[in-house]
């Protein structure tokens, strides 16, 4: 119910939202959570294993039951903390985990049954019979399990990453927070100052404690007002800091439109912002525990602070007749500020022996809450005492077991608390994270007065190791009134006691764990799963493992934590992801042909990230492999034209460029003259091929060497170690040029007839022969032309600075077509090459040598070469390699298919008789059938032989005859003629 | 005689404007990269050559029409004039006029843009006018200058042209629609 007169709420301001489709109304500056409360809407989830009836706990980010479905559709948000959701206009929540509905759960049964499954149920009950697993158990499992569920569909809102940088990062801006931050954006240092929570003031804003005799609310106002009003500091609210990282590098996450119906337009729904720090000030304040009892899961129980939060910063108090439940000072706040509201208090029940009532209120001292009633909302609780069991009418329990210090971020860096007897709880390890200093109630300091002054006092420590100037900056007067804790955390007695709320771990099922020998605070976890849920265990892990202490009589130090990480709380993968949609997974390389090309209605195929036509159809063609054949059939008999821009070029100068050529090529290049071009193969240092391509002499020390497409950056990479780190004594530079020239093949029998015409000059065989190359003028641009040949045919690649490319290509493929050729893709190119058993990467694949391709000649004897010596390793020479072959069709089925493998007459095909594989396949035109290249065992001296293709995928089988990998004009004389 | 057409990365894209960012295709001229052979001493006849400084690692010297844009390692850019063949005495010059997309960025909040795609720190403090670095723009190997109070040079390969205005011009929204 609301209460008049208080909260920070703006009552001027109604706002409509619906719950699992009823309407209710709050107010701008709600959450989700208060609202619930404020319209008496207690049962909001079912518990993930046992399907209770659940409300909320908590007021902030801790929150393990309030989950809920946020919008509908694409962009619908499951496991969403109704604390943490701010009411806005239209907001549509739905409850998760529940079917038919929240009222009525059908498996709440598995709460009756729950003698049975108990932690350890799963190993023990699923083990048998073993084919079960996967057929019966897992897909059951699967099913019951899980809270919320995505839509299924794509999610059309946009995400984004970030990167910000500062001299002091202040993570939480309660009381701590703030005077950190103020103390040093004092001295001018850039700061910046994250907090999970859309207003700032941490606590501040849930009490009604006072600072410099104003409220503690209005003071964290005007410190945010004047701290906005600084260039030097950048305010992020609603920014949850997720991890602390290496090299003061932190992860944080910003909900950006969460708040708003829908993400406007262009915008993101969240931010993840990667901070780096030179320092930084945790001030995360810290969170109230529960204590176990019988019961303790009541919607209507709830932390002792968020009753606070809940009555001073929303107006709303969540019952009736409260009753408050603790084991420290602190909680009697609760029932002081709500009498103060007008709310009745119906009891406070303390479990120590001396506890005084700060207020006027009953107090029950040396008693115990031993049960819950009410099974959708609280009723009545049994408190017991010494004189017995006496049932108090309340509708709402606030209980604190005491605070945890949020010493989570402190530990991401493999760092461990350190427990604190007088608070009975772990702070943070100091030095833990490198720049680090801590500062407040996530420090265990949980007075107000102590937090103000620890967080000055760590700004002024990460100034002064900044070696910045400080300004002694005044402390204000607040409350410091003593905490005073009596450790309490589990009520004993019959029944299930709740621990861990959202993964529905019990008392039991820690101590079962312990007697079952899974003992150590990492196999408790494990086994019981306790603190494995979205939530990580902020409410519960404390209380956990001082349980399992208990259970196997150790002290609660010894015990230890598990392992706090990264996230702090749960970030959507969305957002870790963010930029990567569409077409943010990849950049787009697109050649200067692109427009024409697509225009031309080529297929586009991906090759890394270039795209590249795959063939060019004509209006009569239905199928892709007519363009192909017909394509084929242009180069052979006219001319053909294909972009080969996307090949590597790297422009090599200097007066040791020869030298780097003979050292990372396997055969000569020191021989090269000038305007001539050499083919080369390349080899990795450990003897295997890495690439291979051609290098033109343009000077006398200057060259350009082409690469595969696929190798362009690997061999760029490999000169740059070559010339860095093997040979930094060389005088050569390196430089990519790929981008700065179009190149495009010129490829058939009429290829030097389109040239000349085209060219400034006419050229003829005698002065451009074969594998010669030199600059011409085209159409008055200076290009390049070489006269190399990937088909076979007599064929040239001219290039002209990358600006002319689109209209060097429409001007080529128009007058090929004038000349019966046109245009051809990476089909037709692929073809071609098979026919004449060029290779590429599909052969040469990282797995092998310059033998097994038939290129052993090309191992210069006269020179040192990069790779020479282990390409001599008698794995790699000896007999029963695998070496290309070429591979025709010997039998009634005629198919060939790349990927299949090869095996012997006789010999069942399965991997142990494997003699090969086919690497590349192609329907050749020319030749009327399928050619093939592939890799057979001793393949070099086997043609002739007649073996079986095997595609086991596609089901094909087809005998093959192995052959020379060069099935057309093995002399070359089209090449050269 | 058929005429060769030159055609710029973005095809003389007009420029855009979102919030309160505007991009803009620019045409730096001739674009040479210059590496300096071994023991070279550059600087002064770069200088008299070019009449600016050879830049030091990180950093642009000359102004819009002439620059000279450190470009990696031993290596920079000279972005307007033709370099001066004599320089070729000195170190191996290779146009790359056709090689880059080069757009400029400008506008107050040009600077939340680029958090959202470059990983540096490019506040004015740290980065200031003259001030260049080879980083990434998303995922892209990017050359980033600080070219005026609030304007930025970009360059990124040619071929990705239109990557880059997909990823600045998200960005850019995404800094307008906060407001």
């Amino acid at each position: 119910m609301r209460v008049d007169g208080k909260g920070l709420i703006d009552r001027s301001q109604p706002v409509t939202f619906r719950f699992d489709g009823t309407a209710y109304r709050g107010f701008a500056g709600d959450t989700l959570a208060s609202a619930l409360l404020a319209n008496d809407v207690r049962h909001v989830a079912r518990s993930f294993k046992y399907h209770r009836p659940r409300g909320i706990l908590t007021a902030g980010s801790e929150e393990p039951n309030a989950l809920m479905t946020i919008g509908r559709g694409a962009s619908a948000d499951p496991n969403v903390r109704a604390t943490v959701q701010e009411l806005f206009e239209g907001l549509e929540a739905r409850s998760q985990n529940s079917w038919p509905s929240l009222g009525f759960d059908l498996l709440s049964v598995n709460d009756l049954a729950a003698p049975f499954l108990g932690a350890g149920f799963y190993y023990k009950t699923f083990m048998w019979p073993r084919v079960f697993w996967e057929k019966v158990y897992e897909p059951f499992i699967r099913r019951a399990a899980g809270l919320g569920a995505l839509s299924g569909e794509q999610d059309a809102d946009h995400y984004e990453k970030a990167y910000a940088f500062c001299d002091v990062l202040v993570i939480g801006a309660g009381p701590a927070g703030l005077m950190a931050a103020w103390t040093a954006a004092q001295s001018g240092v850039r700061v910046i100052l994250a907090d999970e929570d859309s207003r700032m003031g941490g606590r501040l804003n849930a009490e009604t404690l006072a600072i410099d005799g104003a409220s503690g609310a209005d003071w964290a106002a005007r410190m945010v007002s004047e701290l906005a009003a600084m260039d030097n500091v950048r305010l992020m609210p609603r920014t949850t800091v997720t991890g602390a990282h290496d090299g003061g590098t932190f992860g944080a996450l910003e909900r950006v439109s969460h708040h708003s119906n829908g993400v406007p337009k262009g915008g993101v729904k969240e931010t993840f912002w990667r901070i780096v720090a030179k320092r930084s000030v945790l001030a995360a304040g810290a969170i109230e525990r529960h204590v176990a009892f019988r019961n303790n899961d009541r919607p209507g129980v709830m932390a002792a602070s968020a009753v606070r939060a809940y009555l001073n910063r929303f107006g709303v108090s969540p019952g009736k007749a409260v009753t408050v439940f603790a084991n420290n000072d602190d909680a009697h706040r609760t029932a002081m500020d709500l009498q103060d509201a007008g709310v009745h208090v119906a009891a406070v029940i303390d479990s120590r022996r001396d506890a005084q009532a700060m207020g006027d209120y009953r107090l029950m001292s040396s008693a115990m809450v031993s049960d819950g009633h009410g099974r959708r909302g609280l009723e009545a609780i049994s408190v017991r005492t010494a004189s017995g069991v006496e049932k108090i009418a309340t509708d709402c329990l606030a209980v604190s077991g005491g605070w945890n210090p949020t010493v989570h971020m402190t530990c991401h860096m493999n760092g461990r608390p350190t427990w604190q007897d007088d608070i009975a709880s772990f702070v943070p390890t100091p030095g833990a994270i490198p720049g680090m200093d801590t500062a407040g109630a996530c420090n265990g300091s949980f007075a107000t007065a102590a937090c103000l002054a620890e967080g000055a006092a760590a700004a002024m420590r990460s100034l002064e190791a900044l070696g910045a100037t400080s300004t002694e900056v005044a402390v204000p007067e607040a409350d410091d009134s003593a905490y005073k804790i009596e450790p309490l955390w589990a009520v004993p007695g019959n029944g299930r006691a709740w621990l861990d709320f959202q993964n529905d771990v019990s008392v039991k099922d820690v101590k079962q764990a312990a007697q079952e020998n899974f003992a150590s605070v990492e196999h408790m976890k494990r086994y019981t799963t306790q603190g494995m849920a979205t939530d990580q265990g902020k409410n519960s892990n404390v209380a956990a493992l001082a349980v399992l202490a208990d259970a196997t009589g150790r002290g609660i130090p010894e015990t230890g934590t598990t392992t706090f990480r990264p996230p702090y709380s749960p970030v959507a993968l969305a957002a870790l992801g963010a930029g990567a949609q569409g077409k943010g997974f990849a950049p787009e390389r697109k050649t200067t042909s692109h427009a024409a090309t697509v225009a031309a209605g080529a297929p586009m195929i991906e090759a890394g990230l270039w795209y590249r036509p795959s063939y060019y159809p004509l209006p009569d063609e239905t199928t892709w492999r007519q363009s192909c054949d017909r394509e084929v059939g242009w180069v052979r008999n006219t001319v053909g034209i294909c972009d080969v821009s996307t090949l590597g070029k790297i422009d090599i100068q200097g007066p040791d460029a020869a030298q780097l050529l003979d050292f990372v090529y396997t055969n000569m290049f020191s021989t090269l003259k000038e305007n001539r071009v050499r083919y080369g193969l390349m080899l990795r240092e450990d003897g295997f091929v890495m690439d291979d391509g051609t290098t033109a002499r343009l000077g006398p020390n200057h060259y350009v060497m082409t690469t595969t497409t696929a190798a362009a950056g690997q061999v760029m990479r490999h000169l740059e170690f070559v010339t860095q780190a093997l040979r930094p004594d060389w005088d050569v530079r390196i430089m990519s040029v790929t981008e700065q020239w179009a190149q495009f093949a010129v490829a058939g029998p009429k290829a030097r007839t389109l040239l000349n015409g085209l060219l400034d000059h006419s050229i003829d065989d005698d002065q451009w022969p074969f594998m010669s190359c030199g600059t011409v003028g085209v159409q008055g641009v200076e290009g390049r032309l070489f006269r190399i040949s990937f088909s076979g045919e007599h064929a040239y690649e001219i290039a002209v600075p990358s600006r002319f490319g689109d209209s060097l290509f429409r001007l080529l493929v128009a007058r090929a077509e004038a000349l019966g050729g046109g245009a051809y893709g990476m089909e037709a190119l692929n073809v071609l090459r098979i026919e004449k058993g060029f290779i590429t990467h599909a052969e040469i694949d990282g797995r092998v040598t310059a033998q097994d391709i038939g290129m052993e000649r090309m191992l210069s004897k006269k020179k040192d070469f990069i790779g020479a010596t282990m390409a001599r390793r008698p794995g790699l020479t000896e007999d029963g390699r695998a070496q290309l072959v070429g591979l025709k069709p010997a039998g009634a089925v005629k198919q060939l298919t790349a990927g299949a493998h090869i095996y012997s007459d006789g010999e069942e095909p399965m991997h142990e008789h494997d003699q090969g594989y086919v690497t590349s396949v192609g329907f050749s035109p020319t030749l009327g059938h399928y050619v093939g290249l592939g890799f057979v065992r001793d393949g070099l001296i086997r043609h002739g032989d007649v073996l079986n293709m095997v595609d086991h995928v596609r089901g094909i089988q087809t005998r093959v005859e192995l052959c020379d990998p060069v099935f057309f004009d093995p002399e070359g004389g089209r090449t050269r003629g | 005689m058929a005429e060769l057409m030159a055609k710029t990365p973005l095809d003389d894209m007009p420029p855009r404007g979102i919030g309160s960012c505007t991009l803009e295709e620019i045409d730096l001229g001739a674009l040479t990269s210059i590496s300096p052979y071994a023991g070279a001493q550059i600087d002064a006849p770069f200088k008299a050559a070019h009449g600016m400084a050879w830049p030091a690692p990180n950093r642009a010297t000359g102004k819009a029409g002439a620059r000279a844009i450190w470009f990696g390692r031993d290596v920079s850019l000279l972005a307007g004039p033709k370099p001066d063949p004599k320089l070729a005495e000195y170190a191996a010059l290779t146009d790359q006029s056709d090689a880059w997309t080069a757009v400029a960025l400008s506008g107050d909040r040009v600077e939340d843009v680029l958090a959202r795609l470059v990983p540096l720190d490019l506040s004015v403090a740290q980065f200031k006018r003259g001030h260049t670095a080879r980083s990434q723009i998303q995922h892209m190997n990017a050359s980033v200058t600080r070219i005026g109070t609030d304007r930025f040079l970009l360059m990124v390969f040619r071929s990705m042209a239109g990557t880059l205005l997909h990823d600045l011009e998200r960005a850019m929204a995404s800094v307008a629609s906060r407001g």
